[in-house]
């Protein structure tokens, strides 16, 4: 019996390293998002929405057969890269998409510019890849961390009103950044951050955090995502902080795929982002149908980030006459696009590959029993960049933990 | 003065939960000397369970009974079917813990799904309690109370039982424990049962707080860890005292010196663990 | 029956001799007629063989089982990575220094860690394991923080080698694996590693015999953490950047894994590991989204099968750590 075991194994090994390469027939995408581990429901998500719009399409663009290969990174960078040798060195894709993470997205770049493959991030928002350290062949279609943040800080002081904000954030990049996109802006029209309290991403109690915020400041800025939303909005309000200071923060913290998961307790949070499932136009209302019919739950950034990056694949892909072998021309094709029906609205690229986009002012309501995040406001336009020049803009550094440059 | 009260209740808060999962790594331990990875996964299928049971009947002790029942009779097939096999051999046992933490969280993720969720409050412990300016959620002093109620309960089973005698010379003495006629075989399954469902138990005590989530139950087991060795592996006594060091330490050190909140767990841990390997109340 | 008992004897040793000599093929021509990203894994295989080899040393011929042996493996990683990014160092330097950086840290921590023993040990290793994963976290102005550090440069660029490209690098890969292997059995051979395994088996009789045990499990720590650092050197550059999740527990119960189901104390066995957890994994992978919980389901089998190691299987004289 144990022998046998042996003999399987060596047999599956033997397999797996014979078996043949695929036809080159159809047009092949490589798509690669953490599939197990803690964010395979974002990953799950951002495929869903990709699926929809090739089902959509009838996985078919510039006359040729669409084939999408899914491949699991676990959220770990080195089989982010692992996977992707996989796809451009053994499956020989086209084209690539996806991943979520920051530092899968950091480890991925050098690859794909050596290997010379266009790639569509949805979803990575580390503010460098398409600042200091962009590459060429990667193209944002989602956002940066600090993007809608520089809207926000405006927002806050001139339309809410605010005046002094403590910040609570995940300490890393995401939050760093977030917060001093926020800061700068906010700052700059005369605000004042009081107190920046970053917390280890590992957090699940906030207890020690949120005892230290003071409670005489205008409003709390919040960034979290995933579960760490969901438990901060019930701690918020367990050390009675809710209804006594106000809470804002930036998208991720009230992102639809938590907020089908909060309760009362996330009602009148205003956040910042270039998505909203609620948004009110027909290209929306189309898209979160369709969405929720196929997938029985609400669309989030997640499931719309590959939707819309995905319209950039197919209009690429139409650009050049479905002859994707020509990698230079499909990578121009897919920074000159300019696809319509977007379910966030009207985006372009600037020329570092990021979108220039509206950014939406949303509140947490309650319509027809469901929470959901009511656009307030429309911030049209709105580049990596805000409102500055680009080179002055990457003379000054990161945003990082302590450091934000005074504009 | 506030600061003072409200972190040190929240460092109680922290010891109860921590409490509950320890304490069933630690008996685990103890009699069977099985160091179990998948202690978290319990805690995790805890929240899980009661989360189906609460969206059903819409009632948090439900879903907790449920949960506990469920978990228990998981832990005790797990032991009884494959980890007994390996009799005293703690490697082997310790690398099927392995195979079984990725099971269970796979099968966590098929089932229900990735996204985060938090169980309700029980009804009458959604408000806050204030007095003066000391603002603390009730429902977390209703968790210190049933913690401090459950490691009573437990203390009186360990203590003044027939079953308490039997677990605590099995732990002295496996060996002696069996040629005296108590079967250590199923005093075995039923302890790691009750390990896991004393796991279980502590993920619905967290459930509104904490919530599920994928990956939780990785999040969760250097914790538990971190109290068994502080406190002593095989000792109810050192899980209970170990669970209120490291929660006392973890929340003034996350509070006081924020730069080293990774550190701050640890810390006690190593110290313990260089000078006394055996912890505060382990046996040598 | 005593001839039955021969032959039986004869067909286990065959299967073995015939297991490594397809292995040596594989190994050694099998790179020449596969495409980049077989090259790759196999690759691959062969770097995390000597990590787990070195974890081998410790936890199978010592009898000391580490839960964070990874942290070594990512300490050497990082220093190639600070050295070769931000301070431009030569190749000799980056390499040098990585491997002592690493062996440096096993040093230091060896000395907390080497009296203690069994399942204590386990969890102290864990805990340093954990320390030095947060710290890859924090120090962010030296570490990236989460974001970890990339723009390494190629092996081969980096060292002035007339060649380039995956198969270069797998060879010189082998190399370094072989000439580690080559070192570790000879160290397990000689008389040092014989009171290893006398201290693994009973430490009380070693120590009444006149051995210094403490100092013994302690050079074995610092020792695994060497060759561990070279392993870590030869993956910063295979990767071209470093990450946190180098050193995390995953990673360290990975390794764990690898060594415990591949056949502790034989050295073959954890390459063999090595080789079966990252094929499993990324084969896997690419048929079912359902591959995690296939491979707790292998693991389970796998132990229930083969409980001593697949390597050790049908018996062997020097199984590994008894009951501890």
């Amino acid at each position: 019996m144990k022998r046998v075991l042996i003999v399987v194994l060596t047999l599956a090994m033997a397999v797996a390293v014979l078996r043949a390469q695929a036809p080159t027939d159809p047009i092949r995408i490589g798509f690669i998002v953490p599939l197990s581990g803690p964010f395979a429901q974002n990953g799950r998500d951002i495929l869903n929405g990709f699926l929809l719009l090739l089902d959509e399409v009838g996985y078919r663009a510039g006359g040729r057969q669409i084939q999408l290969i899914v491949e699991d990174d676990e959220a770990i960078p080195a089989q982010t890269l692992t996977k992707a040798r996989k796809l451009v060195e053994s499956d020989r894709v086209h084209l690539m998409a996806g991943t979520l993470l920051a530092s899968s997205g950091y480890a991925l770049a050098p690859y794909v510019d050596a290997q010379q493959i266009p790639m569509v991030f949805p979803v990575v928002s580390s503010d460098d890849l398409t600042q200091r350290r962009r590459s060429k062949w990667i193209v944002r279609t989602g956002w940066t961390s600090s993007q809608p943040n520089h809207a926000f800080g405006e927002y806050a002081y001139r339309t809410l009103g605010y005046r002094t904000v403590a910040t609570i954030a995940l300490d890393y990049a995401f939050g760093w950044e977030s917060v001093g996109g926020f800061q700068r802006t906010f700052e700059a029209e005369g605000g004042r951050i009081v107190q920046k309290t970053w917390t280890p991403i590992s957090v699940h109690d906030f207890a020690p955090y949120l005892a230290q915020i003071p409670r005489d400041v205008d409003a709390v800025y919040a960034l979290f995502l995933g579960r760490a939303a969901l438990q901060f909005m019930r701690q918020y309000a367990e050390y009675g902080l809710k209804g006594r200071v106000a809470l804002i923060g930036s998208g991720t913290t009230t992102d639809e795929a938590v907020l089908i998961s909060m309760g009362d307790e996330a009602i009148g949070t205003v956040t910042a982002l270039q998505y909203s499932a609620a948004l009110d136009t027909p290209d929306n209302r189309r898209f979160t149908t369709a969405f929720r019919r196929r997938y029985n739950k609400m669309a989030s950034y997640y499931g719309e980030s590959m939707y819309t990056g995905g319209k950039w694949v197919l209009a690429a892909i139409e650009a050049v006459g479905g002859r994707v072998e020509d990698r230079a021309r499909l990578l121009e094709a897919l920074r000159a696009a300019k696809p319509t029906g977007l379910p966030r609205g009207p985006v372009e690229l600037d020329e570092y590959g990021n979108p220039i986009q509206n950014i939406y002012v949303r509140r947490v309501d309650r319509v027809n029993g469901e929470l959901q995040n009511t656009v307030i406001a429309t911030i049209p336009r709105v580049s990596q960049f805000w409102k500055f020049n680009p080179t002055e803009y990457l003379r000054l550094p990161l945003y990082s933990r302590r450091v934000v440059p005074a504009s | 003065m506030t600061y003072l009260i409200t972190q040190s209740l929240n460092g109680l808060f922290s010891a109860a939960l921590l409490f509950l999962i320890a304490s069933g790594l630690t008996l685990a331990f103890g009699v069977m000397k099985i160091v179990n990875i998948a202690h978290g996964s319990f805690y995790m299928l805890g929240v899980y369970v009661a989360y189906t049971v609460v969206l059903r009947t819409g009632s948090l002790i439900a879903g907790a009974l449920v949960a506990v029942v469920v978990v228990g009779v998981v832990g005790f097939v797990m032991q009884r079917v494959f980890l007994r096999r390996f009799g005293a051999e703690p490697l082997p046992q310790m690398m099927m813990t392995m195979g079984f933490a990725l099971l269970f969280r796979d099968l966590a993720l098929m089932i229900w799904g990735g996204d985060p969720f938090t169980l309700q409050y029980p009804a009458g412990l959604r408000a806050s309690v204030e007095a003066g300016d000391v603002v603390f959620p009730s429902y977390r002093l209703f968790v210190i109370a049933v913690a401090a109620l459950v490691a009573a309960a437990l203390w009186l089973v360990n203590e003044k039982t027939l079953i308490g005698a039997r677990l605590r010379a099995t732990v002295d003495d496996p060996e002696m424990a069996s040629a005296i006629g108590i079967n250590v075989a199923r005093l075995s399954g039923v302890v790691f049962a009750a390990g896991a469902a004393l796991a279980a138990f502590g993920g619905v005590m967290g459930g509104p707080i904490l919530g599920g989530y994928a990956g939780i139950d990785f999040d969760l087991l250097p914790l538990a860890f971190v109290v068994v060795i502080v406190g002593g592996m095989g000792s109810l006594k050192g899980a209970l005292v170990g669970s209120i060091v490291v929660g006392m330490i973890d929340n003034f050190g996350k509070a006081l010196v924020p730069e080293l909140s990774y550190f701050t767990l640890f810390a006690p841990m190593i110290l313990v663990l260089a000078l006394k390997p055996t912890g505060l109340y382990g046996k040598g | 029956m005593a001839k039955g008992s021969r032959r039986a004897s004869a067909l286990r040793t065959d299967w073995r001799a015939g297991v490594l000599g397809a292995l040596a093929i594989v190994l050694v021509v099998g790179p020449l007629v596969l495409d980049s990203y077989w090259i790759g894994l196999l690759t691959q295989i062969v770097i995390l063989a000597i990590l787990a080899m070195s974890l081998d040393i410790l936890l199978g011929y010592t009898g000391l089982p580490s839960l964070g042996h990874a942290a070594f493996f990512g300490v050497a990683a990082y220093a190639v990575a600070v050295l070769s990014t931000t301070y431009r160092a030569d190749f000799w330097t980056s390499v040098l220094a990585g491997v002592a950086m690493g062996t440096a840290s096993a040093a230091a921590f060896g000395l907390i860690v080497a009296h203690v023993r069994d399942v204590y040990f386990l969890m102290i290793t864990l805990a340093l394991g954990m320390v030095l994963w947060g710290l890859s976290y924090r120090w962010i102005p030296v570490t990236g923080g989460d974001n970890g550090i990339s723009g390494i440069p190629t092996l081969e660029a980096h060292a002035g080698l007339p060649v380039a490209g995956p198969l270069a690098f797998y060879y010189v890969t082998l190399l370094v694996c072989a000439g580690c292997a080559a070192l570790m059995r000879t160290l397990v051979r000689s008389p040092f590693g014989l009171t290893l395994r006398g201290i693994r088996e009973n430490e009380a009789r070693m120590r009444s015999l006149g051995f210094n045990t403490w100092l013994h499990c302690y050079l074995s720590f610092v020792i695994a953490g060497a060759f561990a650092s070279v392993a870590g050197v030869m993956w910063a550059y295979y990767n071209g950047f470093v990450s946190p999740t180098y050193l995390d527990l995953t990673a360290s119960s990975e390794l764990f894994l690898m060594v415990t189901l591949g056949g502790p104390a034989t050295l073959v066995g954890p390459l063999l590991g090595a080789g079966a957890i990252v094929l499993l994994k990324n084969v896997m992978s690419a048929y079912t989204a359902r591959w995690l919980l296939i491979l707790g389901i292998v693991y389970i089998v796998a132990i229930l099968a083969a409980p001593q190691g697949i390597w050790n299987l049908g018996g062997r004289r020097s199984a590994g750590p008894e009951r501890t």
